[in-house]
């Protein structure tokens, strides 16, 4: 991908995310990430209805890329089954950790497919990922 | 000053996050390796010619600290760092000094070091922490400490410098006010003992805790300096060998003295004679000329951003080598990952005080903080790096 490219997408991303702001709903899951490093702390909220996710919302505060990828993710699960969403997130961590993933399905999401090389951003890129990974986690839980 | 003593600005680097960890001088790495290569041995168990000199160096350190921060020697804990050095305070002495409803008090600028063991005291205790008044640039005045006073205050635990504000706390007049009205005196001196001048005894303190690595030393060695008729009502947190005069089947014991008492285990050896050539090797310099050095770094940088209109500061009136800011509109992190593009080397967070975003309003910031070894070239590189930050997004992504 274009460098210019990449950085305008991932920009736009920081400084406009997408579904910014959580709502006041008991049917979401919610999860805050601020555990997972000192500095960033971000709240996700997922709505899940007939094992599609309806809706993801997220606030607080990050760097560009725990933001941005955060509002990209979130386009790209939403309207997603849930084991669709694992397939996603699962490729998305092998591509940040440099081992196989398929490309076809990570769609804008492959705008951090460079971030290995800044070793220090990875765990940015990843935040959203585990947030996915434990409320989707959660669920499961409540199936139980 | 000094710079080539240290190894790793050979790298061309400006290393601005002394506030964290300082660099290590080849004469501290040195002392290790003798010790590594030369002369290993355990402490206090061995006649041959290597233990001989490992001891002495080893009991040896406590006078070095002694005089460094004027104590006497057998009041001379070591440690693995501040934080076991309050926490061994907090848990080993205030846990059986202290009762329900008896007060402590702290401020919202402290390191979670000195926050976090209270709350758990509190817990098991039912002490209650209050949080003094800060002034409008986030110190902690004498008066405001006076006020905070009253019958039920049993301690007073700060830092002698805050390691965010980097504000110098004037702890000869508290000290004074804490001996007159019988409150234990706690000092948090991370950041002060690397950097100025540290006075135990002038200070009226009765307890200081500080960290070898922020000082030119080791990690995993620190000290806790108690006034001596205070450690011998402290409880061990550890026992073991090498603190024990004897022990028998009936489960009868005795404790070796103050202050071997409180090292049980072998202790970190190397550590201990790494840190003994920080101080002696800072004492060379002088504590009062690095104080002033860092001083002078401030006034410089603070007069240099002064002309870059996005740089928002939190500490200009601190007299430390600390200051917090944050490029206006931009993530703490970021900032400092742009800084890293021009080996620029800070650090961007909370610095783990973490109550202090209820003080000025924001919970993170990028934190340079300087040492002796930096210079207003270093600055230089970082100004100029700032002043181009409107492409920050550029290089950061």
């Amino acid at each position: 991908m274009d460098n210019d490219l990449r950085r305008e997408i991932i920009l736009d991303n920081y400084q406009d995310p997408m579904n910014r702001g959580l709502v006041e709903d008991s049917d979401y899951l919610k999860v805050n990430t601020n555990s997972e490093s000192c500095i960033d702390n971000l709240d996700f909220m997922m709505k899940i209805d007939n094992n599609i996710i309806q809706d993801i919302r997220f606030d607080g505060e990050a760097c560009a890329i725990s933001t941005s990828a955060s509002s990209i993710m979130i386009r790209s699960l939403i309207g997603k089954s849930v084991d669709e969403a694992k397939e996603i997130l699962k490729n998305y961590k092998n591509m940040i950790d440099e081992k196989e993933y398929d490309s076809d399905i990570l769609g804008e999401l492959n705008v951090y497919d460079e971030i290995c090389k800044q070793p220090n951003r990875k765990n940015c890129a990843l935040l959203p990922s585990r947030a996915m990974d434990k409320l989707l986690g959660e669920l499961e839980g409540y199936g139980k | 000053m000094n710079r080539e003593d240290f190894p790793m600005l050979e790298q061309n680097i400006v290393y601005f996050d002394n506030g964290a960890t300082t660099l290590k001088p080849k004469c501290v790495t040195d002392s290790i390796v003798r010790y590594m290569t030369q002369h290993t041995s355990n402490i206090h168990r061995g006649d041959y010619d290597a233990a001989v000199i490992t001891n002495t160096l080893y009991d040896g350190t406590r006078n070095v600290v002694a005089d460094f921060v004027n104590c006497d020697p057998n009041e001379v804990i070591f440690t693995s760092g501040t934080t076991m050095s309050i926490n061994q305070v907090v848990f080993g002495f205030m846990k059986s000094h202290l009762k329900r409803g008896d007060v402590v008090l702290l401020t919202k600028s402290e390191h979670a070091s000195n926050i976090l063991p209270w709350v758990k005291l509190k817990e098991q205790v039912g002490i209650e922490i209050q949080y003094m008044d800060l002034d409008e640039d986030y110190s902690l005045s004498v008066e405001s400490v006076e006020k905070s006073i009253t019958e039920k205050t049993k301690v007073i635990s700060i830092a002698h410098v805050t390691n965010v504000i980097g504000d110098v706390r004037d702890v000869e007049a508290i000290g004074k006010i804490c001996k007159d009205k019988h409150i234990y005196f706690c000092v948090d001196g991370a950041q002060s003992v690397p950097h100025m001048k540290e006075d135990f005894k002038k200070s009226n303190i009765d307890f200081l805790s500080f960290s070898g690595h922020k000082m030119c030393g080791p990690t995993g060695i620190g000290v806790l300096v108690g006034r001596y008729e205070l450690l011998q009502e402290m409880e061990p947190l550890c026992y073991g060998g090498g603190m024990n005069n004897f022990f028998e089947a009936d489960a009868s014991y005795e404790l070796k003295d103050v202050p071997v008492r409180f090292e049980a285990g072998t202790p970190p050896i190397a550590e201990v004679i790494g840190l003994r050539e920080a101080i002696l090797y800072l004492q060379k310099i002088g504590m009062d000329k690095i104080h002033k050095h860092e001083v002078e770094l401030k006034k410089y940088l603070l007069s240099k951003l002064e002309n870059i209109s996005n740089i928002e500061i939190y500490n200009k009136n601190s007299d430390s080598g600390i200051l917090a800011f944050n490029v206006k509109n931009v993530f703490a992190q970021d900032t400092s990952v742009y800084l890293n593009h021009y080996r620029v080397f800070v650090r961007a967070g909370n610095h783990c005080a973490k109550i202090l975003k209820d003080e000025i309003g924001i919970k993170n910031t990028v934190r340079c903080s300087m040492y002796f070894y930096n210079t207003k070239e270093d600055i230089d590189k970082m100004v100029e790096a700032l002043e181009k930050s409107e492409d920050i997004f550029k290089v950061v992504l």
